[in-house]
């Protein structure tokens, strides 16, 4: 198996990579993340397969410890439960002068490297602005099909507004650390409202009482939080239920960088799995992914189908049109759409 | 989308430096690749393991131990054991002159000693990949 060369085409490379091939894998999430005809046929191919992992997604500012608390998470996981493999999509920003990307994440996950039954993959936003790669989704199909039952997602140092998570994950795990944010920042914070479990990292650290109470506090306040304004369109994020039946986000402490507090943290993710399970905001929340995901590869490939149909050269004329304020491009749109 | 040229950055060994790495990853990052930086003390199998999961294109070894006679050479082997055989492996830090030779014969395509302006490792990433 090792010695062979990877083939080209996507059918061969989706057969090797859901068979195991850890090589085959790596690359077919290469061909996913540059997009195109050919991610499509691998998409496609794969789909039947996706649908069987647990996704959780973690995020929140920079410097609160998400990369740690993600290594920890899987370390707890293997470790208890040995059946259960692994996978890790940890996405850092893309700068947005060079197109280049440090990409820093697997420091924090030293302790892992060994386990056959984990697998990381580092990510590069490549300029989407929602805390996730445009790809992310993706590739987290790609690590579902391959088998992987549990997949993590670590997002951009976020702060207020990159919540892409929330439409990607089952559950979003929002990461705060004491001194970090004032009780302001935590009112202004959008990222607090996606929140199914927040978590209070660094809990061994002076304030901690007043980060869980500022986060009580804002609970409380929030209580319908169910539309938000989101690449130019009202979304509904977390659909309402009613009255008590409705989840509460639990605020759980951990210090990650000494294994503490991943029991509890370990025990809402089940807790709030089973409620997914049990409620019809579970489905809805599903039904809402598969809207979403619909619309963005529909508007992708009608993109795509205007271009094909363009001729070039006009294209760039009505742009040069437009660049000279001859033409507006309201109108222009119209003319290349009619 | 266009192919990104992607490239591990390790540490193998187990000196506590890692200036010359960051500055190399930084140089990298701001001629447009995506850096995958892996931190401080990694062994071979731990470095071919990553360059597979992250499937780059080029794996980055910095190395002032004095231990790159050893370490060097079995991190190439680590790679082709797992099937990579067209990952660039290129190396810096403090390397003897005398060593460069070995170095190649093993498999490392190029060696950068202290001083080497950053401009120079672009150039040669960019000539191997083709890619502006």
């Amino acid at each position: 198996m090792v010695n062979s060369k990877l083939p080209d085409a996507i059918p061969a490379l989706v057969d090797r990579a859901v068979q195991g091939d850890r090589r085959a894998l790596s690359r077919l999430i290469s061909r996913v993340e540059e997009g195109g005809l050919a991610a499509w046929s691998a998409l496609s191919l794969i789909y039947p397969r996706t649908g069987q992992a647990q996704i959780l997604g973690v995020t929140g500012a920079p410097g609160t410890g998400k990369s740690t608390l993600v290594s920890e998470m899987a370390k707890y996981t293997r470790r208890h439960h040995p059946e259960v493999t692994v996978g890790i999509v940890a996405v850092d920003p893309t700068s947005p002068f060079s197109g280049g990307a440090v990409l820093g994440d697997r420091i924090r996950m030293r302790d892992l490297s060994g386990d056959a039954g984990v697998f990381i993959r580092s990510m590069a936003t490549r300029g989407s602005l929602g805390g996730l790669a445009r790809a992310t989704t993706d590739v987290v199909k790609v690590l579902d099909a391959a088998g992987f039952q549990l997949i993590l997602i670590e997002t951009v140092g976020a702060g207020q507004s990159e919540i892409d998570i929330a439409r990607t994950v089952d559950t979003v795990i929002v990461v705060e650390a004491p001194g970090l944010g004032d009780e302001v920042q935590a009112i202004k914070a959008g990222i607090l409202e996606i929140a199914d479990i927040l978590v209070v990292n660094k809990a061994d650290r002076d304030g901690v009482q007043s980060t869980v109470n500022a986060l009580h506090a804002m609970i409380d306040l929030g209580k319908s939080p169910s539309t938000v304004l989101h690449h130019g369109r009202l979304t509904t994020i977390q659909p309402a239920s009613t009255g008590e039946e409705r989840w509460r986000p639990p605020i759980v402490k951990t210090i990650a960088s000494e294994s503490k507090g991943l029991e509890d943290l370990m025990e809402a993710i089940a807790q709030h799995r089973a409620y997914l399970g049990e409620h019809p905001e579970g489905q809805q929340r599903g039904r809402m992914r598969a809207a979403l995901e619909l619309e963005t590869i529909l508007r992708e490939a009608l993109f795509n189908r205007l271009l094909q149909a363009t001729n070039v050269a006009q294209l760039e004329l009505v742009v040069d049109r437009i660049a000279a304020r001859e033409l507006d491009p309201y109108s222009a749109a119209e003319q290349l759409l009619a | 989308m266009e192919k990104k040229i992607r490239i591990l950055i390790a540490k193998p060994g187990l000196d506590g430096h890692d200036r010359g790495a960051k500055v190399i990853a930084r140089a990298l990052r701001d001629a447009g690749m995506e850096i995958i930086y892996t931190g401080l003390r990694q062994t071979p199998e731990m470095i071919a393991e990553a360059a597979l999961q992250e499937d780059v294109d080029a794996v980055g070894l910095s190395i002032l131990s004095g231990a790159h006679l050893t370490l060097l050479p079995r991190v190439v082997a680590c790679l082709r054991e797992k099937g990579l055989d067209d990952v660039l492996v290129f190396a810096g830090g403090i390397i003897p002159d005398e060593d460069v030779a070995p170095l190649k014969e093993a498999g490392v395509a190029a060696v950068f000693g202290p001083g080497t302006n950053t401009d120079a490792v672009v150039e040669f990433i960019r000539g191997q990949f083709q890619t502006a």
